[in-house]
């Protein structure tokens, strides 16, 4: 890192040591957190960067009021706050973020509300009190809640939804590797068994095992392999909350509308610059709130634009659209084992290379945005195949 | 049927279970900032950041904001399709809950539909707020 570019102005430890009997764990970090932030004289809207280990980030900025845009969850143990420190300078000379909040809470004797390590587990954690005593099994029940207000605000329906599992499986079928290839119609989709009201099976991701890595270098060294280099063009992250419940607008992700617009601003381009989309479909409604709240159509617009084969591939004389969205057959049709953001940026290099097998004609951007949890958080990635 | 999930309340949130107990749905807000009510709970303002807050009773009115209709039960909530609801409450938040008194169907359950909160009884200890159609 560069020297001394990057200084820690606020430092406190929780307003008790020792022995705590009072005080949860997200309690202990959030009592840190208010210490150190009233010795920088800082209020939590001040701060834009969060990183924790042992707690989520996410859950730490939800709990805090923070919205961020650089959010550290590495957790390796003890040593974790010096690689947030570290991770912290890189971001902020990056321009990801001004103000980071670190933070540290344990409640290692009195065990008060441990357990719910990442939000999700113990019923002493928020989302165990507060979410799953209400009966939800995992993302087909929680991802889904949101959609009803969604539909019931912009006037639409299921079939609406079911569009969007038709039109992925169109680029499924061109491409060798997806799970399900076959051509489905709205009835298809309609007709597939019910999962969770207004969810049917094939409005749900598949399940597959899986695995995906990549291998970047400065864009100087990158010259000199054997693969034409796709780089880097802007990036964005955010998190809004671990509980699906608490999302401040159930129409619209808070945390795709922060990440999407810090990449689009870091690559300094227009959404018609885009040739490529990727947009996480864990579920049919995915793609809809992702094409709205990364600014490719206004709110409640998505779903006609998807009818009107905008992000569809030629197909039986009619044209192919000027957005190609998920060209691999997407979480719906291609694959998911689980976190599927891999696959998204996988996509994005393919067709960024050239070699995907349903290659966009001359495509020069791509855009592949991911989501974490259940609209929990955030994080897009812009890549072009021009050099600097 | 196994016993059913429940909260194990917290320090920070022993309040708001300890109102549900008692049959009253309680709030915070905070006495700095206008920042309004807040939840879930916990010992400072999520607007401002101050620690001057309190907790209130709430009216218990809300309306049916989103719900799902869970068709592959989870094996503690016994063995028909049931709603995974989030209301609004009066007061503003929005909290995750179940809806009774009226069938688990999309005919029955129409968002911004009035409802009130009723208590159930879980333990000596736990009482869940569910939600009911107001005019029940």
């Amino acid at each position: 890192m560069k020297p001394k570019s990057v200084a820690v102005v606020g430092a406190a430890e929780t307003t008790k040591m020792g022995k705590i009997p009072d005080v949860s764990v997200i309690g202990l970090h959030a009592d840190a957190a208010l210490n150190a932030l009233a010795d920088a004289g800082l209020k939590p809207s001040d701060i834009d960067g969060v990183a924790t280990a042992g707690e989520s980030p996410t859950a730490l900025a939800h709990y805090l009021g923070i919205t961020p845009t650089y959010a550290d969850g590495t957790s390796v143990g003890g040593c974790s706050f010096m690689l947030h420190v570290r991770h912290a300078a890189a971001a902020i000379n990056e321009g990801l973020c001004n103000t980071v909040l670190i933070t540290h809470g344990e409640s290692g004797r009195s065990r008060v509300g441990a357990g719910g390590r990442f939000g999700g587990g113990g019923g002493a954690s928020l989302a165990g009190q507060f979410e799953m005593p209400y009966g939800p099994v995992g993302p087909p029940t929680m991802f889904t809640i949101p959609v009803l207000r969604y539909l019931k605000t912009y006037g639409l329906t299921e079939e609406d939804l079911a569009w969007v599992s038709v039109i992925q499986r169109e680029w499924a079928a061109k491409n060798p590797r997806a799970s399900f290839k076959d051509p489905i119609t709205v009835d298809d989709v309609l007709n597939s068994p019910m999962i969770a009201w207004p969810f049917r099976m094939l409005m749900c991701c598949l399940v597959t095992d899986g695995g995906g890595a990549l291998i970047l270098t400065s864009a100087e060294r990158a010259k000199d392999f054997p693969q034409k280099p796709v780089y880097v063009l802007g990036t964005g992250e955010s998190v809004e909350t671990p509980m699906v419940s608490q999302m401040e607008d159930f129409t619209s992700s808070k945390a795709f509308r922060v990440s999407g617009k810090k990449a689009f601003d870091e690559a300094g381009i227009k959404h018609s610059d885009v040739d490529h989309l990727m947009i996480y479909d864990a579920f049919a409604h995915l793609p809809l709130y992702g094409l709205e709240d990364l600014g490719f159509c206004k709110p409640g617009e998505a779903a006609a634009f998807i009818r009107g084969r905008n992000t569809a591939p030629a197909s039986d004389g009619k044209a192919a659209g000027k957005l190609p969205l998920n060209t691999n057959g997407g979480g719906l049709s291609y694959m998911h084992s689980g976190m599927y953001g891999m696959y998204a940026l996988q996509e994005s290099v393919r067709q960024m290379r050239g070699i995907a097998p349903a290659q966009i004609p001359g495509a020069k951007i791509s855009v592949s945005h991911g989501v974490g949890g259940m609209f929990a958080a955030a994080g897009t990635v812009i890549f072009s195949n021009e050099a600097p | 049927m196994p016993p059913r999930m429940l909260p194990e309340p917290t320090p920070e949130t022993r309040h708001f279970w300890d109102g549900c107990r008692e049959g009253e749905l309680r709030l915070q807000r905070c006495t700095d900032c206008d920042g309004g009510s807040y939840f879930p709970p916990r010992p400072f303002c999520p607007k401002c950041g101050s620690r001057k807050v309190e907790a209130y009773p709430a009216s218990g009115k809300a309306v049916l904001w989103s719900y799902v209709i869970n068709h592959r039960p989870r094996p503690d909530m016994g063995p028909d399709p049931y709603a995974i609801a989030v209301v609004q409450l009066d007061e503003g938040p929005r909290m995750m809950t179940n809806i009774v008194g009226c069938p688990q169907t999309p005919e029955a359950l129409k968002l911004d539909m009035a409802l009130k909160v009723t208590f159930a009884k879980q333990t000596d200890d736990i009482s869940l707020p569910l939600f009911e159609p107001a005019g029940a």
